[in-house]
């Protein structure tokens, strides 16, 4: 254990971790734009700089450890002063268009130029004018609302392990690339959009079919109903519809989706779905109510076990219902109905 | 999976054999080279050049139908060269003089032979596996769609227990499920063997637990699996035919003959989300509501029990299907009704030892891992870990057989099946979502570029593939993803449907039909 005092108080954490882990764990807020506890500190947008006692230069808490007797000052004049400088050169060389911006809302950027009272970038030089990329189909990449702190990048290498992006050229003209600046869509990239998900700003965004602002936005936690990993996800509802996707941290996808659990939601609310029961008359289907659906099936059944005994009725339950829903299903045909005939698709 | 998905950054080894991870299990996929980056050796097994064996340090393409050659080679490489691990083998196994005896025939020249591979690579592929202190072994329906399905899964099972990789925290025989709750359907007695927690229909102690619960008296018969259910269908004496959340038409082998047994039903019944290609043939069609509009559970590859969350309403009049399910249960003379499947799941605990202490509000932060039998049970991240469950490891000593089907000339190429990242299953989902129709449009066949040369076929040309069931019309890809001699088509498409042409023959254990392995010829369309 290391003993360290932070903004005056003393306190005990655990030796071998960073400022940042340490004052995360003791709840002291440290604004960051590039880090992500899954992957390797980076030390880039600076913002996390924090002041410690006897040394000169400002230290960035996200790479710097805690060591015995450090004492940290996160929040002190010096430190407010190089994090408004910061969010200054960031916000000079960012579009001006939060009124519009779908991220607004979400954006750290702009949520950290709230909350240090950065009301307008005051550096008057060379402004980024980069052609947007529209070639994925789920998201698009704008390089002039990018403020380089390289978590997609490192998330494309290091989780995802897809490296279809990296960041190109040097200093003012660094930008976030595909090779040869061909697109995404000529790219390895797989669409999974887990650089769309740890993106702070509105650089990587998702197309939206049904345009929403994040205060408009419910989030519901559950699970990915494709293959059998189980990510946990949220859908995010806006009027009774699902109009987007966002991982969920913790086990087992530790914040990663595929493309299909990210991207693939738009059958839910599809015009396509069916609405009300359908009963079959002269090979031709006719709307019913749930009354009629409900007694011509069971009047079948009936029918069925009384001349063809209980054997020759099956049923096919379902690898993408519920498991409630499944135990359900093998309880009528076995206890109601009397026969083993239950089986599912496991097979296939 | 005896094991769970975060020990994959746990492995030494990762044997991966019959599955295309990063396109079917993405996630995984992504844990997988996340290990390797870590220094984790790969060993790739696969009739494809999958994107794994871009990493891998062996990979292996084998012949389709030739999984338990390779294996038994591995455990022949490892037994001649006293590479297994003799004390777990004495302690924790059974039968390991019959194994020895089979596949000492297996040297590494013949195996060579049969699968179509290097030798060197059998050899090196071993020694990597043995050598290992942890060792996961990953599969997946390349390994169980066959004719020899279940003597395949046994083949891995010797070959992590003669190397100790069972009950040891990333290690494991771990085979990757397909759809998102194939494992709780399993559980919770969707088989016509199994009533919930595996207790099976023929044990009368098993069945008069449920009687009890139920007060009505069980059927003792096995019942029929989903091929026997079809071809008792076409035969006439299956009469009725309930059909919830699943697509035969697009999914099943031999099309024709799926659409022979649901046209000769008396009645259809089907309950979907939309109009299934299946849902054409029913009489009465439920519209059920989706994942995002109703309360459940769902079960994860690695036994992860998982709340499934309401999110929006039902649309138009569908309902969730425990809904619909407790409405029809009440008409046929079931007492008991239940207002949310929290109470559903009350029931299913009292009666499923394995799911004994999971309660929605145990798992409403995090999922529970199965077996859990009391609320005071933390779940079961690996199984075996007190040792083997049925007390000693049993090896089964089980031969190559050919595939059903196998190439001759008339019908001279091999046909394999599978999936693709953009599409799922039957694509009655994203068959609807824009974006992955424009990324995986329509279905296709890749063909090695020799045996398209040698056909004349272009890439991108109109093919007609036909075997002794069915024939279609598909696009050709001209690629070197596949060798000569094996074509692959993805099976989720209705349009060029590859399941007409697939085989009905069953794995005698599991009955899962060979879906992996048909014998086909190819013509160009228009020549």
């Amino acid at each position: 254990m290391a003993r360290v005092i932070i903004n005056g108080v003393k306190y005990q954490v655990d030796d071998n971790i960073t400022i940042l882990e340490a004052c995360n764990r003791l709840g002291i807020s440290i604004p960051t734009l590039c880090h992500d506890e899954r992957l390797n500190p980076y030390g880039a947008c600076r913002l996390c700089l924090v002041e410690i006692k006897g040394k000169k230069k400002l230290e960035a808490a996200c790479t710097t450890k805690v060591r015995d007797g450090m004492d940290i000052q996160t929040h002190s004049d010096k430190v407010i002063k190089a994090r408004k400088e910061i969010l200054d050169l960031l916000f000079s060389n960012h579009p001006e268009d939060c009124l519009t911006c779908e991220r607004s809302g979400e954006c750290k950027l702009q949520d950290y130029c709230y909350e240090y009272g950065v009301e307008r970038g005051t550096y008057i030089g060379e402004k980024k004018f980069y052609p947007i990329d529209d070639s994925n189909p789920f998201y698009i990449y704008d390089p002039n609302k990018c403020i380089l702190c390289g978590k997609c990048v490192r998330v494309c290498q290091q989780l995802q392990g897809t490296g279809a992006i990296d960041l190109a050229n040097r200093g003012f003209n660094t930008k976030v690339s595909t090779p040869f600046d061909m697109g995404l869509a000529k790219s390895t990239c797989v669409s999974c959009g887990n650089c769309v998900a740890v993106c702070p700003v509105g650089a990587l965004m998702p197309k939206k079919k049904i345009r929403y602002r994040a205060w408009e936005i419910n989030k519901v936690k559950t699970t990915c109903s494709y293959c059998g990993v189980g990510c946990q996800l949220y859908l995010l509802v806006k009027d009774n519809k699902v109009v987007g996707v966002e991982p969920a941290k913790g086990k087992p996808n530790n914040g990663l989706l595929c493309v299909k659990g990210r991207f693939g939601y738009s059958f839910i609310n599809h015009p396509d779905r069916l609405k009300t029961p359908l009963i079959k008359r002269n090979g031709k289907f006719e709307e019913a109510t749930w009354e009629e659906a409900y007694n011509l099936i069971v009047k079948k059944i009936k029918e069925t076990k009384e001349k063809y005994g209980p054997d020759s009725l099956a049923g096919l339950t379902s690898a993408r219902c519920t498991n409630e829903e499944n135990y359900l299903f093998q309880k009528m045909f076995r206890a109601l109905i009397g026969t083993n005939n239950v089986d599912h698709c496991a097979r296939l | 999976m005896t094991n769970s998905i975060e020990e994959i950054l746990q492995n030494d080894v990762i044997f991966v054999i019959g599955s295309n991870t990063t396109e079917n299990h993405p996630v995984i996929g992504t844990f997988m080279k996340q290990a390797i980056r870590r220094g984790a050796k790969l060993i790739v097994a696969d009739p494809r050049r999958i994107e794994l064996a871009n990493y891998a340090d062996v990979f292996l393409q084998l012949k389709p139908g030739t999984n338990i050659a390779l294996i038994n080679g591995m455990l022949n490489v490892i037994i001649e060269n006293n590479l297994y691990d003799k004390e777990f083998v004495e302690k924790h196994t059974e039968n390991f003089e019959q194994l020895k005896e089979v596949v000492k025939d297996y040297t590494p020249e013949v195996v060579a032979e049969i699968c179509g591979v290097d030798k060197e690579d059998i050899i090196k592929a071993a020694h990597i596996y043995a050598e290992a202190e942890r060792a996961g072994i990953y599969y997946a329906m390349g390994i169980t769609q066959h004719t020899t399905g279940t003597h395949a899964v046994m083949s891995l099972s010797n070959l992590s227990l003669i190397c100790g990789n069972v009950g040891k925290e990333g290690a494991g025989i771990n085979p990757l499920r397909g759809q998102n709750n194939v494992q709780g359907a399993c559980d919770m007695g969707g088989l016509p063997t199994d009533l919930p927690g595996y207790q099976k229909v023929f044990k009368a102690e098993a069945r008069e637990k449920f009687e009890k619960l139920w007060d009505v008296k069980l059927p003792d018969k096995v019942g029929l699996t989903v091929p026997e259910i079809m071809d008792e269908a076409e035969k006439g004496n299956i009469k009725f035919l309930y059909i919830m959340g699943e697509n035969p038409m697009v999914s099943d082998p031999d099309i024709n003959h799926v659409k022979r047994a649901l046209t000769n039903l008396d009645f259809l019944v089907v309950q979907d989300i939309f109009l299934t290609e299946t849902a054409e043939y029913a009489d009465v069609v439920l519209p059920a509501a989706s994942f995002a509009e109703k309360d459940g559970t769902f079960t994860n590859t690695e036994r992860r029990v998982q709340r499934v969350r309401k999110a929006i309403e039902p649309v138009g009049n569908a309902k969730p299907d425990w809904v619909i399910l407790t409405e029809l249960m009440v008409r046929l003379g079931h007492d008991k009704t239940y207002s949310h499947p929290a109470e559903i799941m009350d029931e299913i605990r009292g009666v499923t030892p394995s799911y004994g202490g999971i309660s929605y509000e145990r798992i409403e932060e995090e999922g529970i891992q199965w077996p859990c039998t009391d609320e005071a049970h933390p779940g079961t991240k690996y199984l075996h870990k007190d040792g083997i469950v049925r007390g000693k490891g049993l090896l089964m000593a089980v031969d190559h057989r050919d595939s059903a089907e196998v190439p001759d000339s008339e019908y001279p190429f091999i046909l394999t099946t599978g999936r693709l990242l953009y599409q799922y299953h039957t694509r009655t989902m994203t068959g609807r979502v824009e974006g992955l129709n424009k990324l995986a449009p329509k279905s296709f066949v890749e063909i090695n570029e020799a045996t398209a040369n040698k056909l004349n076929i272009k890439n991108g040309e109109k093919v007609r593939l036909t075997s002794r069931r069915g024939s279609i019309v598909t696009t050709a890809k001209v690629t070197e993803i596949v060798d000569e001699g094996v074509v692959f088509m993805p099976f989720h498409y209705s349009e060029g449907a590859v399941n007409y042409l697939t085989n009905t023959e069953l794995d005698e254990h599991a009955k899962i039909p060979e879906l992996k392995v048909a014998a086909v010829k190819i013509e160009k369309v228009g020549s």
